[in-house]
Formats: C-alpha cells, sequence, structure tokens
C-alpha cells in the first residue's frame, strides 16, 4: 500500500473514532432533559422559568457533540 | 473522497468562497465574495425590517412594529437577566450580534444560497470581538480587581495556584469554545442537508425500482429543514447569551 492510500484509510478510520464522540453528548442531552422532566412533575409552576436555561443547557451539551462531529468532517474533508 | 470520482457527493463544495467583484488594494485581496455580498444582504434585511418595524408607533402594533419590539424586549430581557442594568449600555453590542447571527443563519437556509456563519473566520471574529471587549472594558473598569475573576472565592490557600491556572485557561478558551459552537453547527447542518439531497439525487438517477425509493431522503430534507430552523435561533441565542455573560464577568468580576 503507497504512503498515500495509507494515509487516507488512516484518515476514515480516525473520522470513525471521532464520531463516536457524538454518542457522549447524546448521554449528556438525555440526562438534561431527563432531570428537567423530573423537576417539572414535582413543581409544575416552576417549569417554565426554567425553560430558558434548558435550552441554553442543551445548546452548551450538544456543541460538545458538534465539536467531535467537527473533528470527524475536518479528517475527511479538510485534512 | 471528495478527489476521487466527480460522480461522489461532495458536500464541502457548498461553502467555497468566489470572488464577485475583484479589488486589490496594495497586493490585499479586498474583493466582495459571496460571503460578504451574503453578509451585505443580511444586515441590510435586519436594518430594513427594524427600520420599518420600529418607525410605527401605533398603539395597536401592526405585524413588523410587533416583530420589531418583541425582539428588542427578548434580547433586553437577557441582557438584564444576566448582567443586570449596569450591562444595559451593552444592549446595541448584543442585539446587533444576536440579529446579525440570526438572520445571517436564516438566509443561509434559503436554497442555493450561501451561508456566512459556517466559515470559522466569520464566528471567529465576532468571538474575538466579544472577548477583547470583555477584557478591555473589565480593565478599564476595575483595574487590577479585575484578574480577580481568576481568584473565586472560599478556595484554600493551598489549591489556588492549581485553581487560578485553571480559571486561566478556561477563560483563554472561552473565545474558542464560543466560536466553534456556532461554526461546526452551521457546518454540520448544511453538509446534512446536502448529503440527504444528494441522496435524492442519486436516487433519481438510479435504476427504475429504486426511483420510488427516493421519497424517503426527500422526507428526511424536509425534516433536517426543519431542524435547522430551531438550531438557526438556538445558536443566535446562545452566542448571544454567552456573550452576555462573559460581558457580566467584565462588569462584574467578584461575582464568583
Amino acid at each position: 500500500m503507497e504512503a498515500h492510500e495509507l494515509a487516507q484509510a488512516a484518515k476514515y478510520i480516525g473520522a470513525g473514532l471521532a464520531a463516536i464522540g457524538i454518542g457522549f453528548a447524546g448521554i449528556g442531552v438525555g440526562t438534561l432533559f431527563g432531570q428537567f422532566l423530573n423537576g417539572a412533575l414535582r413543581n409544575p409552576g416552576a417549569a417554565d422559568g426554567q425553560f430558558g436555561r434548558l435550552i441554553f443547557g442543551f445548546a452548551v451539551t450538544e456543541a460538545l457533540g458538534i465539536f467531535a462531529l467537527l473533528i470527524a468532517l475536518l479528517l475527511l474533508f479538510a485534512i | 473522497m471528495a478527489s476521487e470520482a466527480g460522480a461522489a457527493i461532495n458536500p464541502i463544495g457548498q461553502f467555497s468562497l468566489w470572488p464577485i467583484v475583484p479589488i486589490h488594494i496594495a497586493g490585499y485581496d479586498f474583493s466582495l465574495t459571496n460571503s460578504s455580498l451574503t453578509m451585505l444582504i443580511a444586515v441590510v434585511l435586519a436594518c430594513a425590517l427594524m427600520a420599518i418595524g420600529a418607525g410605527g408607533g401605533k398603539g395597536i402594533p401592526s405585524r413588523l412594529q410587533a416583530l420589531a419590539e418583541m425582539s428588542y424586549e427578548f434580547v433586553a430581557g437577557m441582557v438584564r437577566s444576566a448582567t443586570g442594568e449596569a450591562g444595559m449600555r451593552f444592549f446595541p453590542l448584543v442585539f446587533s450580534i444576536f440579529i446579525f447571527v440570526l438572520v445571517c443563519n436564516l438566509v443561509g437556509l434559503i436554497p442555493y444560497s450561501f451561508t456566512v456563519t459556517s466559515h470559522i473566520v466569520v464566528t471567529a471574529a465576532l468571538a474575538l470581538l466579544v472577548f477583547f471587549t470583555v477584557v478591555i472594558v473589565g480593565v478599564k473598569e476595575h483595574g487590577l480587581r479585575f484578574f480577580k475573576l481568576f481568584v473565586p472565592s472560599g478556595v484554600p490557600i493551598y489549591l489556588l495556584p492549581l485553581v487560578a491556572a485553571i480559571e486561566v485557561l478556561s477563560f483563554l478558551t472561552r473565545p474558542l469554545s464560543h466560536s466553534v459552537r456556532l461554526f461546526a453547527n452551521m457546518l454540520a447542518g448544511h453538509i446534512t442537508l446536502n448529503v440527504f439531497g444528494g441522496f435524492v439525487v442519486m436516487l433519481l438517477g438510479a435504476g427504475v425500482g429504486l426511483k420510488a425509493l427516493a421519497v424517503l431522503p426527500f422526507a428526511m430534507t424536509i425534516g433536517i429543514y426543519a431542524l435547522e430552523l430551531l438550531v438557526a435561533f438556538l445558536q443566535a441565542y446562545v452566542f448571544a447569551v454567552l456573550t452576555c455573560m462573559y460581558l457580566n464577568d467584565a462588569l462584574h468580576p467578584d461575582g464568583h
């Protein structure tokens, strides 16, 4: 196998490994919404007031998963 | 992958920049590109909406006036809750950033247009603007007391060097995460839309039996388009909220 093909194959494997990290972000987002629903079912009156914080927390947690996807995309298309 | 057969899916080609009006001054390239043209269109659109919306002042607002007033109140509430009343002097900055990011994200969703915020240089420029505003305003207002930001209260003295080093490091990576969050969300969203659109075209161009299957990626594209509309609003909101929180650190460094 020449060096260029080996590098290309390594990039594909690396992209696949990097994409696994997105699953961990899924765990975080699920935990976040689960805890919110848990609290909202105990205290429904306070739920609407905290909705903004929920959405903000979701976005910053999702961002970490998107960072992992970015590494995968960089390996596939940019480097 | 993209450099092989020409018929392969190339989702990165949609982000390429090309000059529309070439302008070269002293060897530097100041050309009007598709990115800068889209930014100009976004700014003109936002200014027109706000100017027409805010120009009425009727007791019973028209729809555009209600839109302008609602967006004003939304961002004003965000700034007040994050920074208090003292932070309202940054309201024009936060409102401009929010509306610019939002309109650029939404204009990018128009088919065949260009997504300005899907380039790291644009989001990094905005994030560095916020970062340097925070540092300069913080040092100007509080002098050396600004660095109390890195020394949280209630930390035992033997842990203080470690905690301070970690705080400084996390402060310096703020513009990185701030910019990459918006950039990566827009990039990933548009690549996904492009790939599913490519699936539709590929299935339509395949054999007779596969043409009917093209409905599936088409339905997926519609679903992902709805998701991208949500992400456009969400990422603009998160960018603006984080800007407010970082500005609060500049105004009240002993809030930690």
